[in-house]
């Protein structure tokens, strides 16, 4: 608005240092991390409906809680709820890799690789390991 | 001041930049997402143990105190820390003015309205009005 009429002189036209893009990145899977890390906090924006929804029929009553559990429990629900916590799961450690760069550690190139991978392999292996812990919290798939 | 310098010497000693808040968003999505790693992990310990679960039980377990205030504390702490990362894709991605105002509006009133549902939802199992 304003502010791009103010730029409309002959110099302020000239081409400007552009940040750099994604394709002049070489393929890292750090780089495909870092992606992933946004992708996964843009996902979990929207997964925090499945939990107002869950709070809401509670609160709400046993019907309520019964057509939420029906959608929870029909396969559509449970692919919903694996990838809201692999994309939880996933973010999380993301996180974590973020807040060890940020006090200036795992800079290395191996140890940026190694972050990189820990964060997917981590991220599945504990999708796995917190759904089989919910079947069996439930006792056995039904 | 040279000729090309935008900043007033004042502007560049307050260091606060275009949006007049400097570095406030990066530091509290820092505090935020420190703060989400407990709460993640009791939100996943909290839904595995109401699993199949009758109502009534799911009611009176996320309606306790201990759960309700963990509860109240990973959605206000969501709620600001998923404010500011929405903000910060925008600002990234939607160029256009009046659609990146709109957009901004747009993720203030969501997460709002969910921080408050949410909320209103645990207080009401709490007390059971």
């Amino acid at each position: 608005m304003a502010e791009l009429e103010a730029g409309t002189t002959a110099a302020a036209r000239r081409p400007r240092p552009l940040s750099p893009h994604l394709q002049v990145y070489k393929f890292m899977l750090s780089y495909v991390m870092s992606g992933f890390h946004r992708i996964s906090g843009f996902v979990l924006y929207f997964g925090v409906l499945l939990i107002a929804w869950w709070l809401i029929a509670a609160a709400s009553g046993p019907n309520a809680y019964a057509n939420f559990e029906w959608f929870m429990g029909s396969l559509i629900g449970r692919l919903v709820l694996l990838g809201y916590t692999w994309a939880l799961l996933h973010h999380l450690l993301g996180g974590i890799r973020h807040l060890i760069w940020d006090v200036g550690r795992g800079f290395e190139p191996t140890e940026r690789e190694f972050l990189a991978l820990a964060t997917i392999v981590g991220s599945i292996s504990l999708t796995l390991i917190v759904w089989v812990v919910g079947y069996l919290a439930m006792g056995g798939p039904r | 001041m040279k000729q090309n310098q935008i900043l007033t010497p004042m502007r560049r000693v307050r260091g606060l930049g275009a949006a007049h808040t400097g570095t406030q968003n990066f530091w509290h999505q820092r505090v935020t997402s420190v703060a989400a790693i407990p709460l993640t992990i009791a939100l996943i310990i909290i839904v595995i143990s109401l699993l199949g679960r009758s109502h009534a039980a799911v009611v009176q377990i996320l309606g306790s105190p201990i759960v309700a205030i963990v509860m109240l504390l990973f959605i206000i702490n969501t709620a600001y820390h998923m404010w500011i990362g929405l903000q910060e894709i925008i600002i990234d991605y939607v160029h256009e003015d009046k659609l990146k105002l709109a957009c901004l509006m747009g993720n203030t009133f969501f997460v709002f309205a969910i921080a408050f549902a949410s909320a209103f939802a645990i207080l009401k199992l709490s007390f059971g009005v």
